[in-house]
């Protein structure tokens, strides 16, 4: 029960006596997996493992309302995408996770970076263009990086991240290590260049073992405003693969244990054979696509409410007072416990401080300390 | 005069040439059914049909290459870059055919093409969506690239470019949308090649374009109030073809120029001023022409480095000041 840690942590500092249980552990961080199993495999689907999964999912959703909050308080600036309604997605391609592994992502990026343990309140620090995010305030909410957890980014230009996890694939490989690329796109990018090109290199380098990409298409069905059915003549996103030669399926992403049992066999494969591997997760996006849109536009409330009625969170909440792991005073008490971890969370990144001005002209060029453009 | 905001203006634009000439028509992603993500064609789709306004895919390179052939064919082409971020997946499209396919094919061909969108930074979008491109596509000859900031330049502009038999890269000042002006009724149609002069003045030349040209009048303003000192706005507007004449005439009268982009200082627009100053200006000039630039680096997200990233009212002043050789503090 690691991830407990999660919570206990975040009391610290309002005199819990509950310590936390790893010194190394940034405050909330949330646990790999990889810490959690011990490396292993298994996708035992149990009561104790479950209650974890979903508080991580609640955090994320936690987190993400907050960000909301922020945003239209005018603390976070810029443009702001939540993953509200996909939570099954993420959390359970990442509970495949291993150490060693990289992950990479477009826009859409808190969960994946929280579910790798790095601390939220760097996350959210980052969205408050605050000098302790985790980019040093200079990327904001698009562009979140951990590299030590394995996350290598947060990219804004819609398939532009593609080709990378391909090229991180195939040199995990290159060195010989059993490490595998966790890929995640959304349906409107496979519309885009980038992707066809790349998922053919990735065939084609799969061929040889040397390509450990598994690509996991968020398709919450909608690009912006335009449905998968407005922009594709042949709306199988799985499918599409296969005109690569990269093998696919497709899961149910609303429902965690689907995800589970996907995720881990894929991931294993993948690690196995050195080929990619695709999963077309459908799944739905809640919110606006970014912080506020003309949803009325594009869909109506009526199917906003269908699919709420799968919600993700709903019906893991569901499923665990169904089979007597928590009731529903238990499920109150993590709600809240995630409530006040983020409360700490936002606290944090409202009390930092803006990153220095000196900041504007470091991390220019690699070895060029300083950069300000006005040499020879 | 009607008032109308930067966004009308340019949806009026659009509207009356397509209703004067078929051939025109709109693409773009989520310009249709959505109304376009700044609402620059909201209600375009009910009035004009999906025919000649073309929701699009999230494929830059490949609708703006489909626009190209359009054009190559007699159609006039409206593409929407939902920013101009996202231009440089067309670029290929952009550089290799539409700016020289007239060229290559000896004339055979011409590429009657618009493509719109918001240009430019200033709302903490930090590195991947902050771009001024005017330098970068003012660089390719066949290319024409325009920059209104005024409602009345948005429009007559819009008209112009639509009625070009050339490709026109139209940039618009996205932070200005929801900014009013005055747009005379009807046929308000801008030359391309002519700029702009904001504020008249005697004592110094700012010469900029985009929102900066808003800046540059409150720093004219400004510098009235505190040093008495009468400076001249000129807005370029026009980035290619572009009005050497204008600038030349304005410092021939004021002896001092500052040039002024939100772009980055390296191979930019404000050297191309300066240098063109030098050339037919040199002996008027009382200083060295300054310009005031970008930081240069990808552009930060936190509000404050984001901030210290673009022109501020405060160097304009500096440097105007600097020009003027009055007392400028540290
Ligand atoms: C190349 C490019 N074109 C356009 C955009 C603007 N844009 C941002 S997100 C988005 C929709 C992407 O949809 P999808 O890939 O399904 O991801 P989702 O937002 O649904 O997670 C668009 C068009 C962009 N960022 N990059
Ligand atoms: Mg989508």
């Amino acid at each position: 029960m690691v991830f407990c840690g999660l919570y206990k942590a975040s009391f610290k500092g309002k005199g819990a006596t509950v310590p936390a249980e790893s010194e190394n552990t940034a405050d909330g961080a949330v646990e790999t997996q990889e810490q959690q199993q011990g490396g292993g495999g298994s996708v035992a689907t149990d009561g104790d493992r479950l209650v974890e999964l979903y508080k991580k999912m609640v955090l994320i959703r936690t987190f993400e309302e907050a960000t909301q909050r922020g945003f239209r308080q005018g603390k976070i600036g810029g443009y702001l995408h939540v993953y509200i309604g996909q939570e099954a997605v993420a959390t359970g391609f990442l509970d495949a996770y291993k150490e060693g592994d990289r992950v990479i992502t477009a826009y859409r990026d808190h969960p994946h970076v929280l579910l790798l343990g790095s601390d939220p309140k760097a996350v959210m620090a980052e969205l408050y263009g605050k000098g302790t995010g985790i980019v040093k305030g200079k990327g904001g909410s698009m562009h979140l990086f951990d590299v030590e957890k394995g996350f290598m980014g947060g990219y804004g230009i819609v398939g532009g991240h593609i080709p990378l996890g391909v090229g991180f694939a195939y040199a995990q490989r290159y060195e010989e290590t059993d490490h595998i690329t966790q890929l995640y796109l959304g349906d409107g990018s496979i519309s885009n260049g980038a992707f066809h090109e790349a998922v053919n290199l990735s065939g084609l380098w799969g061929k040889d073992g040397m390509n450990p990409c598994l690509f996991i298409v968020e398709n919450n069905q909608y690009g912006m405003g335009t449905s998968v059915e407005r922009t594709t003549a042949m709306t199988d996103l799985a499918a599409k693969f296969d005109a690569y030669g990269v093998e696919n399926e497709k899961v149910d992403g609303m429902d965690i244990e689907a995800v589970l049992e996907v995720a881990h066999r894929a991931a294993d494969r993948v690690r196995e054979t050195g080929k990619p591997y695709a999963v077309e997760a459908l799944t739905y996006r809640t919110a606006p696509h970014g912080a506020a849109d003309f949803f009325e536009k594009y869909r109506t409330k009526d199917e906003i409410k269908q699919w709420r009625e799968r919600d993700p969170i709903g019906q893991l909440e569901q499923k665990l007072i169904e089979r007597e792991v928590v009731d529903e005073d238990g499920i109150e008490e993590i709600k809240n416990e995630m409530k006040e971890t983020i409360q700490e969370v936002v606290r944090f990144a409202d009390e930092s401080d803006e990153p220095p001005l000196e900041e504007l002209y470091t991390d220019v060029y690699t070895g060029g300390g300083v950069y300000t453009g006005e040499e020879g | 005069m009607p008032e109308m905001t930067y966004r009308e203006a340019l949806r009026a634009g659009m509207a009356e040439e397509m209703e004067r000439d078929e051939k025109v028509l709109l693409m773009g992603e989520d310009i249709g059914v959505y109304g376009g993500t700044h609402l620059i064609t909201d209600g375009f789709l009910d009035r004009f049909g999906k025919k000649r306004v073309i929701d699009t895919p999230i494929a830059e390179g490949g609708f703006t290459g489909a626009a190209i052939g359009m054009a190559m064919l007699g159609l006039k082409p409206v593409v929407e870059m939902m920013t101009w971020n996202f231009s440089f997946l067309a670029a290929d499209q952009i550089i290799q055919n539409a700016a020289k396919v007239r060229y290559f094919s000896g004339g055979q061909v011409e590429v009657p093409l618009v493509i719109r969108g918001p240009n430019g930074g200033g709302v903490q979008l930090s590195a991947q969506h902050t771009h001024s491109l005017e330098n970068m596509y003012g660089h390719f000859p066949g290319l024409k690239v325009v920059s209104p900031v005024t409602p009345n330049d948005a429009k007559g502009m819009m008209l112009t470019a639509i009625r070009d038999p050339n490709p026109v890269i139209f940039l618009e000042a996205g932070a200005l949308y929801g900014t009013k002006g005055e747009v005379p009724d009807g046929d308000n149609a801008v030359e391309f090649g002519k700029a702009r002069v904001a504020r008249e003045g005697t004592d110094v030349t700012l010469i900029s374009y985009g929102r900066q040209v808003n800046l540059c009048v409150r720093v004219a303003e400004k510098l009235e109030e505190e040093d008495g000192v009468s400076a001249e706005v000129i807005d370029l507007r026009s980035l290619r073809p572009f009005d050497s004449e204008t600038i030349v005439e304005s410092v021939k009268k004021t002896h001092r120029a500052v040039a002024v982009q939100e772009q980055w200082r390296w191979f930019g627009v404000a050297s191309e001023v300066a240098s063109i100053i030098q050339e037919q200006a040199f002996d008027y000039l009382d200083a060295p022409v300054i310009r005031v630039s970008g930081a240069e680096v990808p552009a930060p997200y936190a509000r404050n480095l984001e901030l210290a990233a673009f022109p501020s009212e405060e160097a304009v002043a500096q440097a105007a000041r600097q020009v003027l050789y009055q007392e400028v503090s540290a």
